[in-house]
């Protein structure tokens, strides 16, 4: 399978400056790309955009050559900064997996997700323990890229490694197509095959 | 010494409890009170307040605090029936509102402020009249007038649930928008329901004595604090204060425990002042 964004522009409204404008980029199955650039030049806007959270002012975003599905589980699963964000905090953690239907021995195994932590509730656990939940739900069968918009940003190092070690052995297990952004250049030598600098193929008049 | 024994938390529940009981043991005596014990008396009527009759006696001989407990559980029942009717169908149009088409909300604000800019009496009157006054018309006037200041929360409290990244991700996650409001976000709405639903006991419950005292709502024969004490204006002036003073007395702690449990539940239950 491959991703491809295809001359991607986009702004708030007709009267806002671009954020992006005429990006394009492919990633195939099993490559590992992270995606650097300052603060500011869109980064989280192209990952929004291309797992189908945002939609383009112009371009499209294309999986093996035909449009995002709109409705339905989707092969493109985004992992947000912040986990206590992006779980609902009214929830049982072992709702959240249930959710999700991955809710399976094997995949809190891999990831290191203990059993006592299923019967907490989200601000009862750290946001390492959380993000782990966060990869272990967009981990589906169906599940053929993984976009990690700063996931391990806000985590300390030891943690950082532990998620990162986690994701690599399933990325490559199941070769998934990985994007990450990130603002470490280190970590993002050691982990991806290639990577894109945002600010050269961004063509804002600004940059 | 009990501030150290108990903490701020369950005094709180403890003093709900202690409201709630109250509230049953008026609603409950009301009921199993036999309708014999305000039988008209002319021997002894117009007594002013005494041991044997605490809150006097009428014009027709009735004891007044038979009455006024019978009246105020008449006015319970109408208040938890129709505040429970007016905040169902408020957290249904705050739904509504918040997930549908934009068109949809439109209609449904549009709706509220419909029901929000009539004045409330009239409103009340005149649905109430229509319906055909007694039990049931002041049961429907109060129950579709009462709801819209609750929508308007729910309505906001939805859309703001409704842009967490959570709720994104469910969507990504393949589930539908009746599943996520059904797990995700009536859960989220349980709190303000409660407390709605319970502030506007009050409101219900004036709005029913003031519509009996107008003439428009429950049957002179019923024993209503509205009926009471429209009652009792023909006679005050004649110097019989405790046919107006009790029952309007007994109206206002009614209202005010209600008004104090609903406070205690937020304290209780609100995740923004749970830990307190």
């Amino acid at each position: 399978m491959q991703i491809e964004a295809k001359n991607i522009s986009f702004r708030y409204s007709d009267n806002q400056p671009w954020i992006l404008h005429d990006v394009s980029l492919k990633i195939e199955e099993g490559e590992r790309v992270g995606l650097i650039g300052p603060s500011g030049y869109g980064k989280s806007t192209l990952v929004k955009i291309m797992s189908g959270y945002l939609r383009p002012t112009k371009g499209e975003v294309l999986l093996d050559g035909k449009p995002l599905p709109k409705k339905g589980v989707s092969p493109v699963q985004l992992i947000y900064q912040h986990p206590e964000k992006a779980i609902n905090p009214r929830w049982k953690m072992k709702k959240v997996l249930q959710e999700s239907g991955m809710f399976r021995e094997e995949v809190m195994k891999a990831l290191g997700i203990e059993k006592d932590w299923l019967e907490r509730y989200p601000r009862e656990l750290s946001g390492g323990e959380l993000q782990r939940f966060c990869v272990a739900r967009s981990l589906f069968s169906g599940t053929h890229f993984l976009f990690a918009d700063e996931m391990s940003t806000m985590l300390d190092v030891i943690t950082q490694a532990q998620i990162w070690n986690l994701m690599l052995k399933e990325v490559e297990e199941r070769r998934l197509g990985l994007l990450m952004v990130t603002h470490n250049a280190e970590l993002a030598k050691k982990i991806c095959t290639r990577t894109i600098n945002l600010a050269e193929i961004n063509k804002r008049e600004d940059i | 010494m009990n501030s150290k024994i108990l903490n701020r938390r369950k005094k709180t529940i403890l003093f709900a409890i202690l409201i709630f009981a109250v509230l049953l043991g008026v609603y409950l005596s009301g009921t199993f009170l036999s309708d014999e014990l305000i039988q008209a008396d002319f021997s002894q009527k117009g007594l002013a307040p005494s041991l044997k009759h605490p809150f006097g006696t009428d014009m027709l001989g009735r004891d007044m605090l038979v009455r006024t407990i019978k009246g105020l559980s008449v006015s319970i029942v109408v208040g938890v029936v129709a505040s429970s009717v007016s905040a169902v169908i408020a957290l249904i149009v705050g739904v509504i509102a918040a997930t549908g088409k934009s068109w949809l909300d439109h209609l449904m604000n549009w709706l509220i402020d419909l029901v929000m800019g009539i004045p409330h009496t009239v409103l009340l009157i005149l649905i109430s009249f229509a319906c055909g006054r007694g039990l049931k018309g002041v049961l429907i006037g109060v129950a579709v007038t009462h709801w819209t200041g609750l929508a308007r929360i729910i309505r906001s409290e939805v859309l703001q649930i409704r842009s967490q990244q959570y709720i994104e991700v469910s969507k990504k996650l393949g589930h539908s928008s009746w599943w996520i409001t059904v797990h995700h976000i009536l859960p989220h709405m349980v709190p303000q329901f409660l407390i709605g639903l319970i502030l506007m006991f009050p409101h219900a419950i004036m709005h029913e004595s003031g519509l009996t005292f107008l003439g428009f709502g429950l049957s002179p024969e019923q024993p209503a604090i509205g009926i009471i004490l429209s009652e009792s204006m023909k006679y005050i002036s004649a110097g019989m204060w405790w046919l107006a003073f009790f029952p309007g007395l007994m109206l206002v702690i009614i209202v005010l425990l209600f008004d104090r449990l609903g406070e205690n539940l937020k304290k209780i239950i609100d995740p923004y002042s749970a830990h307190e």
